[in-house]
């Protein structure tokens, strides 16, 4: 069985962090994760950028509405995620309304740009 | 990280919008700074004791607005309490305060804040310094580094400037759309000297990247308040793709790196990913504007793996709708470089040569000038036009810089023009 993990945290305060803190805090991660690489047990490896850097695809009963920032439908429940390497914004949304379109009622799709990415080194 | 080390973080991220609420309540800046340090010391004493509250801002305002009324009444006898209306309104619990931080009273409370820090009557240096201290919390020691001058002068001079702003009756008034509109250009053109300050001055000196570092923390403060204007989206990535190349901008030595001969490994592919991503959701507004397309030529210059990569045409045309929106002899300069690039020197020369008047006393278009006769193969033109650089050259590294080209003239049959693309 596949888990995954969803990091939580302050955005705000994530944002206070000078670069050192910010670089201490990325070596501590690493150190998690090389334990579970060395298990072979670690699968692919984002960090989502800034919420600001979101755009999100709001599903309606016509055309999909493209809004500026991430989702924010309490309602409804966050149930997947997509990684796919698209060369820009308008590519991931073009993407993000076929799958709009092959999913069936409303809901929304956030698209957030990662800045890291290590792929995986199971599965596949 | 630890504790004390999150709470640090904490309380420096919750400084923006707990000051500028407090400033909405006591409407005096001592007053308002004074309850946040108070609020802060006890969240220190108390929070890693009971675990920090559910939502630290609203705490922080709650704490520090009563001590800041204790405070006040302590010393009523001499100083005029605020009105009635405004100090009774604290039968709000937690709850509710955290429910109007949500709304437009924070996004305009911190908008206040920071426009209140650019007032027009104050010269651009103490802009920068009162928003350093005032609202990122830059320590006093290092506002003062920064600007080279002692912590005592530093701290005289931001005397002047909230007593001058006193003296001033700002609006407390929610503005209107157009109010609001003009305070964020406002705003916008501050944290940009902010970042600028940093950046002309970012050559190996921890300083003034730390100026860079508090500019894209503010900016980065500003478009979540304003997630959808395009200009501050812009802004935002502007900063992010020039900081990006922060450690590449200097060698060893502490001399510059030209764009071209950077080394783009050592350029941060995060900082990158963000500011493109920004850029592109502003593009996507159609409502251009000067950030979004200064951002836009940063941003194309980012993209390209390696200097022969970059796409010069398109930046040519970007620098061509910069010269409509804004136009000025220094876009014009900039804009002559790409040029050179795609449609050689003599192009570019005859951009350049009508600025002559206007930048005569310009360290970068004696330097592109240089290049650009160097390129056309007169040489004592080209050492006349790098002397007079050097001349003007304001840091010693520019001096050097200048002074290399000068040294290899003869040597080499080819260098390179963008110097006032670095």
């Amino acid at each position: 069985m596949l888990y995954a993990v969803l990091c939580y945290n302050d955005e705000n305060a994530v944002s206070a962090w000078t670069q050192e803190e910010d670089d201490a805090c990325m070596v501590r991660l690493a150190q998690v994760e090389d334990g579970m690489k060395a298990k072979g047990k670690m699968g692919p490896v984002a960090r989502l950028l800034p919420t600001t850097s979101a755009t999100t695809l709001r599903k309606t009963s016509g055309e999909p509405l493209i809004i500026d920032g991430p989702f924010a439908e309490t309602k409804e429940q966050f149930l997947g995620f997509y990684i796919a390497d698209c060369d820009s914004l308008d590519e991931a949304i073009a993407f993000a309304k076929d799958l709009a379109k092959a999913n069936p009622g409303l809901g929304g799709y956030e698209i957030r740009p990662l800045a890291l990415y290590h792929p995986s080194e199971i599965g596949g | 990280m630890t504790d004390n080390a999150w709470i640090a973080a904490a309380l420096t991220a919750a400084r923006p919008q707990a000051v500028s609420a407090l400033l909405r309540y006591f409407r005096n800046l001592d007053t308002a700074e004074e309850a946040f340090q108070e609020a802060s010391l006890r969240a220190i004493r108390t929070w890693p004791d009971k675990g920090p509250p559910r939502d630290t801002v609203a705490w922080l305002i709650f704490v520090g607005r009563n001590s800041g009324v204790d405070a006040l009444r302590k010393t009523r006898h001499n100083v005029a309490l605020p009105p009635e209306d405004v100090l009774s309104d604290t039968g709000d619990a937690e709850a509710e305060m955290a429910e109007r931080l949500d709304g437009e009273h924070y996004r305009d409370d911190i908008l206040r804040l920071l426009f209140v820090c650019c007032h027009p009557d104050l010269p651009a240096n103490q802009q920068i310094a009162l928003a350093l201290r005032v609202v990122a919390g830059v320590p006093l020691r290092q506002v003062a580094r920064a600007f080279l001058v002692s912590e005592t002068a530093m701290e005289q001079r931001l005397t002047r400037a909230k007593a001058r702003i006193a003296a001033h009756t700002v609006s407390f008034d929610p503005p209107d759309a157009h109010a609001r509109l003009e305070r964020l250009g406002t705003v916008a053109v501050m944290l940009y000297l902010v970042f600028n300050e940093g950046y002309s001055r970012g050559h190996s000196d921890p300083a003034a990247a730390r100026l860079c570092e508090e500019a894209i923390r503010l900016t980065r403060l500003l478009l979540r308040l304003f997630p959808t204007e395009p200009e501050v989206m812009g802004l935002c990535a502007l900063m992010l793709l020039q900081h990006a190349r922060h450690t590449a901008r200097t060698d060893e030595a502490g001399q510059i790196v030209l764009l071209e001969n950077q080394n783009r490994r050592l350029w941060n592919a995060a900082m990158i990913a963000e500011g493109r991503a920004l850029v592109e959701k502003a593009l996507r507004h159609g409502t251009v504007g000067t950030y979004q397309v200064q951002a836009a030529i940063a941003a194309q210059h980012a993209r390209a793996d390696h200097a022969d990569a970059t796409d010069w045409a398109a930046i040519d045309r970007l620098y061509q709708s910069l010269e409509v929106i804004q136009p000025s002899p220094v876009v014009t300069l900039n804009r002559a470089v790409a040029v050179s690039k795609w449609r050689g020197p003599a192009a570019a020369m005859a951009l350049i040569t009508p600025l002559a008047g206007d930048l005569d006393g310009y360290f970068y278009f004696h330097g592109v000038r240089g290049g650009l006769l160097l390129q056309l193969g007169d040489d004592a033109a080209a050492r006349e036009a790098f002397n007079r650089a050097i001349a003007l050259a304001s840091t010693p590294a520019e001096a050097a810089h200048i002074r290399a080209h000068l040294d290899r003239l003869g040597d080499v049959p080819r260098l390179a023009a963008a110097i006032a693309v670095q």
